[in-house]
Formats: structure tokens, sequence, C-alpha cells
């Protein structure tokens, strides 16, 4: 079979490929403008042999998502800032007891309430530390309909595969917009099984394997293990031994980095000989491709960086993307969040400047150009 | 349903993790005894503990799960009633029980509470009422009766009392009822109705904190704190018996609401199979 062309909104691509993906579960809270995925998904699980619940806060969806999940089904909450918000302290329960789960965040115009109608990306920071303690994280930004379509199956994929919940990350511009998706066949959708744990006696369910992930012990598959966010050992048990706790604690956050490869994931564009470098990502980065194709067209030796895997964020991509710059631009729909992690990759030289935009409007081609041309007078 | 029960005796041994004791209570802590009542009562339910799910909060309350030998989740504080929906919507085969506590049902998970109880998915629910945020050091919890001492109530508290159960009801449980620790036997047998009752099933379990709020309240022993249980607690016989200062509920013990209604679980698996085509709606 061959892939189907559709024409889709954001948040309904994403519905459909967290079905493609497996997903059997889902519990949300209405939110604009995320509230569409729930839509679909009440529509589609039930059809599918899964359960749609609606719950009575994201708190409660969240909390629901890691339960299915731990009884074995792929599940999936979706929400906007302030249900974020709400959703981190049980992101970091997921991430502790390694409970796979994806968490969708479209993103809108923020702090509180904000701009709820309106896109964002002011919640790239919030992904990554918005809960309590060091935990690992994934982050995904798409920036088309067809890559939340795509990015939402590599979520799961990732999810199932790290033990550990993915957040994706887009923004209320492609969550609504409509555009043309490629639905790939049913046997082109990779995501990874469960490593879930065999009847074998003595089983440890956060000693881990050789790739930093522990098999998980399936309800009424005879193990009956103990579950806790506590800090806890091997046997699942809590422990207060500063020497197992740093044992625990390192394995759980060193598991990203065995897996680097398969979760970094970046877009460049003409960066070999660019002397100015925008990074970008989400809807952003469009308007970004936009403003280096024409620069470039007026001999203004533009690149663009676009971290597709927002978190961990992508180090030696971006040194690499960035040899040749003089200058670095990271535009951006909020006071600026990556650009801190950019300038803490660049380091003193060269010169990272933001460029962002908290008026609910998106960037356009034509503010990031001029931002490009003064740092190239400059540069 | 769970219609089995076992004639084989009650050994609490096959039922307890023996390498996680001694277990953490306090002496006198009445959580020991909701635990055994709990056990007993899936024991005479005939449950097997391999599809037994115990899922618990945060606080006294929250650490009882882990001693029992069956599959048990240790959650976030206020939450184990939207985890343990995800869980039994997700594998219906499992019994799962709620291990939650007067703070962490009342206060923090409140709103978790009424929404289980009304959508009535096959949870039971039992919450360990001990009147006070014992893990924390002995603050005022949401059932604190008037002028108790507790550690941010220096002078007495002030505020009134929730009615668990009536709350429970009011928002549509099924099963409803309330027991004393110092009843152990009588406490069983609710427990095991709750688990046979198929829906929401929600049992309080007056339960007492001597080394913290009853030494600060002056409330003796454990002993003498168990017994007062007899006087503070009407049988339902006796409801119209006059308040005391420190039960303006007058709290009854025994089954308040024991009704059939629509679960949950089997309801969504009705609607999904009649839009799937499988069967009659």
């Amino acid at each position: 079979m061959t892939a189907r062309l559709t024409a889709l909104h954001g948040n309904h691509a994403c519905a459909l490929a967290a079905v493609a993906a497996g997903c059997r579960f889902f519990a949300g809270y209405p939110i604009t403008p995320s509230s569409e995925i729930a839509e679909h998904m009440s529509h589609a699980l039930p059809r599918a042999g899964g359960v749609f619940v609606q719950m009575e806060d994201e708190i409660a969806s969240i909390a629901a998502v890691i339960g299915a999940s731990l009884g074995g089904m792929r599940a999936m909450t979706a929400t906007s800032g302030p249900g974020f918000s709400l959703m981190q302290e049980n992101i970091g329960y997921a991430a502790m007891t390694e409970v796979p789960c994806v968490v969708i965040d479209v993103m809108r115009g923020g702090p509180s309430t904000g701009m709820p109608t309106r896109p964002a990306q002011g919640d790239v920071m919030q992904a990554r530390f918005g809960s309590h303690g060091d935990r690992p994280v994934v982050a995904l930004a798409p920036a088309s309909v067809q890559e939340i379509y795509t990015e939402t199956i590599r979520a799961f994929d990732l999810a199932e595969r790290l033990r550990t919940p993915v957040t994706v990350l887009y923004d209320q511009v492609i969550a609504q917009l409509l555009e043309s998706v490629a639905i790939p066949p049913p046997e082109a959708v990779k995501v990874a099984a469960r490593k879930w744990a065999n009847g074998a006696g003595g089983f440890q369910p956060y000693a881990a394997d050789d790739d930093g992930v522990p098999a998980m012990a399936r309800p009424g598959d005879g193990h009956r293990v103990h579950t806790t966010g506590l800090t806890h050992a091997e046997s699942g048990f809590p422990t207060q031994s500063p020497a197992v706790a740093d044992r625990m604690m390192r394995r759980l956050l060193g598991k990203i980095d065995l897996h680097l490869a398969g979760i970094e994931k970046t877009e460049t564009l003409a960066t070999e000989d660019a002397e100015v470098l925008v990074v970008a990502y989400g809807i952003t980065a469009r308007a970004a491709r936009r403003a280096v194709t024409e620069l470039r067209r007026d001999g203004v030796k533009a690149g663009l960086f676009r971290p597709v895997t927002v978190w961990p964020f992508p180090e030696r991509a971006l040194l690499r993307a960035a040899e040749t710059a003089r200058a670095v631009l990271v535009p951006e729909m909020n006071a600026g969040q990556l650009v801190l992690e950019v300038q803490r990759v660049i380091g003193r030289a060269p010169p990272v400047r933001p460029l962002g935009r908290i008026d609910g409007e998106p960037m356009t081609p034509g503010e990031i150009a001029a931002a490009v041309r003064e740092l190239a007078r400059h540069a | 349903m769970l219609e089995a029960t076992r004639t084989l005796p009650f050994d609490i041994k096959d039922y307890l993790r023996l390498d996680t004791m001694p277990h953490f209570m306090c002496p006198g802590c009445g959580h020991g005894i909701a635990l055994r009542a709990l056990l007993a009562a899936v024991h005479d339910c005939g449950i097997d503990k391999d599809r037994l799910a115990v899922v618990c909060g945060i606080g006294c309350s929250g650490r009882v799960g882990g001693y029992i030998d069956a599959n048990t989740f240790h959650t976030t504080h206020g939450r184990p009633l939207a985890f343990a929906t995800g869980l039994k919507l997700a594998r219906p085969d499992l019994t799962v029980v709620v291990v939650t506590g007067d703070g962490d049902c009342l206060a923090i998970g409140g709103n978790h509470l009424i929404h289980a109880a009304r959508r009535n998915l096959d949870i039971t629910c039992l919450m360990l009422n001990n009147e006070v945020y014992g893990m924390t050091g002995g603050q005022a919890s949401p059932t604190t009766a008037a002028t108790r001492l507790t550690s941010t109530t220096p002078s007495g508290a002030i505020e009134p009392v929730f009615d668990a159960c009536a709350l429970a009801a009011a928002a549509g449980a099924g099963f409803v009822g309330r027991e004393v620790t110092r009843q152990a036997p009588a406490l069983k047998t609710l427990i095991a109705r709750a688990l046979r009752h198929p829906g929401f099933a929600f049992v309080e379990v007056m339960s007492d904190c001597t080394e913290i709020y009853g030494r600060k309240n002056d409330l003796g022993e454990a002993p003498e704190m168990i017994l007062s249980q007899k006087a503070d607690m009407r049988p339902e016989a006796r409801r119209d018996a006059p308040d005391q200062p420190f039960r303006p509920n007058a709290l009854p013990t025994g089954v308040f609401v024991e009704r059939d209604l629509p679960e949950y679980g089997e309801r969504w698996r009705a609607h999904a199979a009649a839009l799937r085509g499988e069967t009659e709606r």
C-alpha cells in the first residue's frame, strides 16, 4: 500500500496519528486550542476498541492516562498551557515511575489565561523544567500538519521505547491549519512494543538492561510489584540510601543519553556557508525558512537550523550547523526561552540574539529577514 | 463479579509482603487494623492477589498499599482515584481498591472523590479517617473536629468538618458505609460488601492517630482512643442521640447507601460495542 493523501487540521491529524500508533486510551479536559483532539478521540476510540474518558480536570486526566498505561494500554492526553501547568506533578510521577505516555501541548498565549485563541511558543521551557526535580525530558516540536502526524507517532515510539512521558509541542496556528497530509499505510507505522517482564521469579522492576530501560511488570502477570513516586531501589521499594538514590537517579536521567541518536531530529537549510544562522522551531521555523530562502536570493548568507526534537536539545547538531556563523538569531513566539539554550550551547561567540514576539501573532518572514539583515551588516 | 467465597482460613501472611516488615505505622495507629480488615475481606471474597490492584495516595494511608502482596501503586497526593480510574478502564479484569486518607481524599483530592462517585466505575475506595495530617506532623484536616488542637490549630480548630459519607452519597455513589477500627469484624464485613458491590463503593474507616493527634488532645493511649470510639459512634438506630462536642455529625456506622446503578465500565464497553456494530444497544 502507498500513502493516502488527504487534507486535515492539525489537531485532527494528531488524533488520527495517535490511533494509528496504537493509542487506545485518552483522558482529557476541554481547553482551547486543543479540544478538537479530545473530540476526535471521543469519536475514534470507541470504534477502535479503546477508551475515551473526559475527566474532571487536567490533573485527573494525566493521572488516568498513567493509570491506563500502567495497565498496559498506549495512552495520551492533550491540553494547552494552563492544563499543561496542572499536569506537571504527574508528568514527573510518570518520569520517576517510568510509565510511557504522550502529552500533547497546543501552545497559546500566556501567562495565566492569556490569549486562548492565539498562538505562542511560551511552554518550551515548561516542557523542560515544569516538573520539580531532575527528570528525563523528551519533547518534539512539529512545524506542519504532516509533521504533527509523524511526530505524534514518533512520540508513542519514544515513550514506549524509553518508558518515559513524551511531550509534543505545537501552537494554535498549526493546530487549526488545514493542510495536505500523506497518511502512511498501517504497515509503515512503527511503534516499539513495550518491554514486558516475563514470568520469571526474583523480578526487580527497576533493574535496567544495558539499554538503561527496565522491563515493565504488567498487572495480572504474577509479579505483584510496587510502583512509587518516592525515590526507589531496583526492587521498586523506597530507599533512603544516598548511594542507591544516586545510582537510580543517574540511570533514570542517563537513559536519554544512551538513546540520543534515536531521539534527536533536526533539519538544516543552507547552513554550509551561513554567516547568520537562524534557529527556529515549530510554526516560526516556517517563516524562518521563507526568510532564509528570500535572503539567499538577495545574496545574504543566511541559514536555518530547526530542532524537531527540542528536548533533549540537539547540541552537537547545532554546533555543526553554526560552524561558519558570525551571528545567530533565535526567533520565537515568547520573550526569549529557547534562545537561552542556544546561548548556552554556542558560548561566547558568535553572538546569539533573541527575536521575541508576545502579541499573539505568528512571526512573519519579513521581520525575521529584517533582523537577519541587521545582524549580517554588523557581523 | 466476585461470587467466590473462600473456605480456607484467613492467614494474613498470605497477603503481606513480609520482607517489608516491620511496618512504619506508629504504635496504636488504627491503619493496621484497617489493613488487616481489607486483606481478610479480600480473602473472603476470593480475590486473586495477582488480579488485585491497590492504589494509594500520599500520607499515612498512602503507605498502607506497600505492605500488600498485590499490584500496588503509590501515586501522587490526592489523585489515587484518578489513577485508579485509568487503570480500571484499561483493565476491567482487575479488582481495583483505593486506600486514601481524610486529607488525601477530602482536601486535595475532593474533586476526584465526587466525580468518581458520580461516574460509578467499579472501584472500592477506603478512606482511612484519622482526623489529622499525621505524616506531615499533625496539621488540621477537613475532618478535624472543632476545638481540637493540631499543629496548625494551636488554639483549637474552628472550621466545620466534612461528612465524607454524606458527600459520597450526594455525589451518586452506589455504596456508602462507615465503620470504626474498634469493630474489626464488622469492618471486615463492610469492606467485603463494598468489594462485592458492582460500582463505586465508598467506605469511611474511623481510624485513630494516637502518637500525634491523641497526644496533643490528651485523648489517652491507644486503648483509650479505640475504646472511646464506642461512645463517639452511634449505630443507625441511635441517630437521634444528642450531639457530643467532638462528633458534631453524630457519626453513625453501618451501610448508608446500597443501590444498583449502571456501572461505568460496563456502560462504556456496551456503548463502544454498539458503535462498532457488534451488539444491539
